[in-house]
């Protein structure tokens, strides 16, 4: 912990705290972030959005992930990291474009590499290792950030993900968010490990546990991890114990499986109200910034009203344009079947 | 893919293998292999026999035992600018890399729209008849043929192993490349670098006029030779070797299909849901009217691959086959 939960700063023996400019930049990301979930959730409301799984409350792992990683480096998210896609550069629009319903992936993955959502659990951990692998054959200085959550970590892609990262020494840093729950189950159903962290130990990686809702360290331990691995010391773990602060979609209900105590627990000890103290006391955010910083994020909540409330009808070609690069005979006929289905229907109109 | 002068040389099936692998990485410094035992030991088969030694440990390499993660590192490389081919050590212990293979390796072309290509080969032994225990003589090609996004392939032939090999590396599209254990010791004459029709041709391997024997893999032996038992008893058979799975080649197996007018599939896997049954039924949708009798089909059982002692029951036979043709209907030609 860099920062307490009132915003004070403690001292982490071996942890520089981030310069304030640092800090500033993750706040603001931190309050288009909350903006973003809170947009979407309404959107979802409103039908613009099939499902949405939001990272309330996980908000400063969302934007640390993003933050510690250079230019050339790959982030890969699951579902509730949309934030963290977005941090990257992925416009909101297109990586919403998923659960919109248009296409399954809506942005270049190439374009801010970041790899497509992974909706399987833990499936993209081995893609991850394999990109880092590969670059680093090339003698590219890429660092790989994969994410997963608590639950992920007990599907078997996340321990052989982990062992051919170590085994090859590839650049990559796991960070799991454990925020508690894998839908309704808890921690203690999900693993006997002390903790997260020490599922690296079985696989010679590294393994490092922090206060999920403090930017501040978030920023130290994953800025360290990834420096670590660009330097060749091989893939790290890092653990963020955070917290879902709502459910795990909207189509699910909490209320059946934790307690509005524990979730006013740890309301507490939100990341933005507990990053703006810390800020406002080390003078680091005057009003003026911080009333530009919501300017932004609302800025950002209108485009995206607006990308999602914009009705595009998805092309019936797209569905056989990319199964492979050219279709076999066998699509060409479905194809013109379905084509064949519109014109008549279009005749009918 | 790259034309080397064309040498001609006798070559197993294996060797074959090798040498596409080989000539695919001296021309493309992009392909790289990797799995279980292919480094030092070149793989339980040899398949990959000193590429180690020749290429390096970046470019063919042992991994840990575990199929999902070598899959899934295969995907990660192809995403960022290699060709893996990736060696499953048999049939049945792919398994573990069924979900890669499904959600990622079929589908990551689509959901991305076409941005993001895994040019990827996964190479399987398959198939039986070289009396193994269980759990290493499964024919899974219907798991990887009902997949969209996958080519899969199976060839007959040395100079077919060699040839789409190397179509399958070059490939844009990731190709499940299915190796028929029991053809890795055949040999023959195989002219490096000649063309051979790509993936997704058919070709007629034996001309015939009364029946056409449908095969693939490591049935077209069966079927060539059951077409020279027939012709000694004065029936003439046809051969199609499909040699891709997918894409299917209606074209060729249709038209071979209309100038017998009879027809029987042969393949090893056990017959139910199968890529047998596919092909009747697709024949059978095109050619109606061309047939003389209802497509019939030769293939294993509906059994758990039985063990050694017991699995010449399981694998159709010459006998099976001619018994199978002998039932076209032909009292009523």
């Amino acid at each position: 912990m860099l920062v307490d939960p009132q915003g004070r700063g403690v001292d982490a023996p071996g942890y520089a705290a981030p310069e304030g400019a640092a800090l500033v930049r993750a706040f603001a990301a931190l309050v288009t972030a909350r903006r973003l979930n809170d947009q979407a959730y309404a959107l979802v409301r409103q039908g613009r959005l099939a499902v949405y799984p939001s990272s309330h409350g996980q908000e400063a792992c969302q934007v640390a992930a993003a933050q510690v990683l250079a230019d050339g480096d790959w982030l890969f998210p699951t579902y509730r990291d949309t934030v963290a896609a977005v941090g990257r550069g992925v416009d909101p629009v297109e990586a919403l474009s998923l659960l919109k319903g248009d296409w399954h992936c809506g942005y270049d993955p190439y374009e801010h590499h970041v790899a497509p959502h992974a909706t399987p659990l833990a499936t993209q951990l081995p893609h991850a290792v394999g990109v880092a692998h590969a670059a680093r054959l090339r003698g590219e200085p890429t660092v790989v950030l994969a994410m997963c959550g608590d639950g992920g970590t007990s599907e078997g892609d996340f321990h052989e993900a982990l062992n051919f990262a170590a085994v090859l020494r590839a650049p990559v840093v796991f960070f799991v968010q454990n925020n508690e729950y894998a839908i309704s189950v808890p921690l203690a159903r999900q693993t006997a490990a002390p903790s997260l962290a020490h599922k690296g130990i079985g696989y010679g990686v590294p393994g490092e546990r922090v206060d999920g809702n403090d930017a501040a360290a978030l920023l130290a331990v994953l800025g360290a991890a990834v420096e670590r691995a660009r330097a060749g010391e091989g893939p790290q773990l890092v653990e963020a114990h955070t917290y879902r602060m709502q459910a795990h979609t909207n189509a699910d209900d909490a209320t059946r499986y934790r307690r509005d105590d524990e979730v006013a627990a740890w309301a507490e000890r939100d990341p933005i109200t507990r990053l703006e103290a810390h800020l406002r006391e080390r003078a680091l955010l005057t009003d003026a910034r911080r009333a530009e910083i919501s300017e932004q994020a609302e800025r950002m909540a209108a485009h995206l009203r607006d990308g999602l409330n914009r009705d595009v009808e998805p092309d019936p070609a797209m569905l056989f344009d990319h199964v492979y690069a050219s279709p076999t005979p066998q699509l060409t006929e479905q194809a013109a079947l379905i084509a064949d289905e519109l014109d008549r229907e279009g005749a009918l109109r | 893919m790259t034309v080397t002068a064309p040498a001609h040389v006798k070559l197993t099936m294996a060797q074959a293998l090798n040498r596409a692998l080989r000539d695919a990485m001296a021309a493309d410094p992009t392909v790289v292999t990797f799995g279980e035992d292919v480094g030092a030991l070149g793989g339980v088969f040899r398949i990959t026999d000193g590429l180690t030694a020749e290429f390096g440990e970046d470019r063919c390499f042992d991994t840990p035992l575990a199929e999902s993660g070598i899959v899934g590192v295969a995907v990660g490389m192809a995403m960022n600018g290699m060709r893996p081919v990736v060696e499953m050590q048999f049939d049945a212990f792919a398994y573990p890399a069924f979900e890669q293979i499904v959600s990622h390796v079929a589908k990551m072309r689509n959901r991305t729209r076409g941005r993001v290509a895994l040019p990827m080969v996964i190479r399987i032994p398959y198939a039986g008849g070289i009396g193994g225990v269980e759990h290493h003589c499964d024919s899974s090609e219907a798991y990887y043929a009902h997949t969209p996004g996958l080519h899969v392939v199976a060839p007959a032939t040395p100079a077919d192993a060699y040839g789409l090999l190397r179509d399958a590396i070059a490939s844009p599209d990731p190709v499940i490349f299915l190796e028929p254990k029991k053809l890795y010791w055949s040999k023959e004459e195989v002219e490096l670098g000649a063309p051979v029709p790509g993936i997704g041709r058919a070709v007629v391997r034996r001309e015939g006029t009364d029946a056409t024997l449908i095969a693939y893999g490591p049935s077209v032996p069966v079927a060539l030779e059951a077409a020279e038992v027939a012709a000694q008893e004065g029936r003439s058979l046809q051969v199609v070797d499909l040699r891709s799975i997918v894409p299917f080649d209606d074209e060729t197996v249709c038209a071979a299909v209309r100038s017998t007018g009879r027809a029987v599939v042969v393949a090893e896997a056990a017959g139910f849901a199968s890529v047998s049954s596919e092909i009747v039924a697709r024949v059978t949708e095109r050619c109606f009217h061309a047939l003389a009798a209802p497509i019939r089909r030769v293939t294993g059982l509906d059994i758990p691959y039985p063990p050694p002692k017991l699995e010449h029951f399981q694998l159709p036979g010459v006998d099976r086959v001619l018994d199978a043709v002998d039932d076209l209907q032909w009292e009523d030609r």
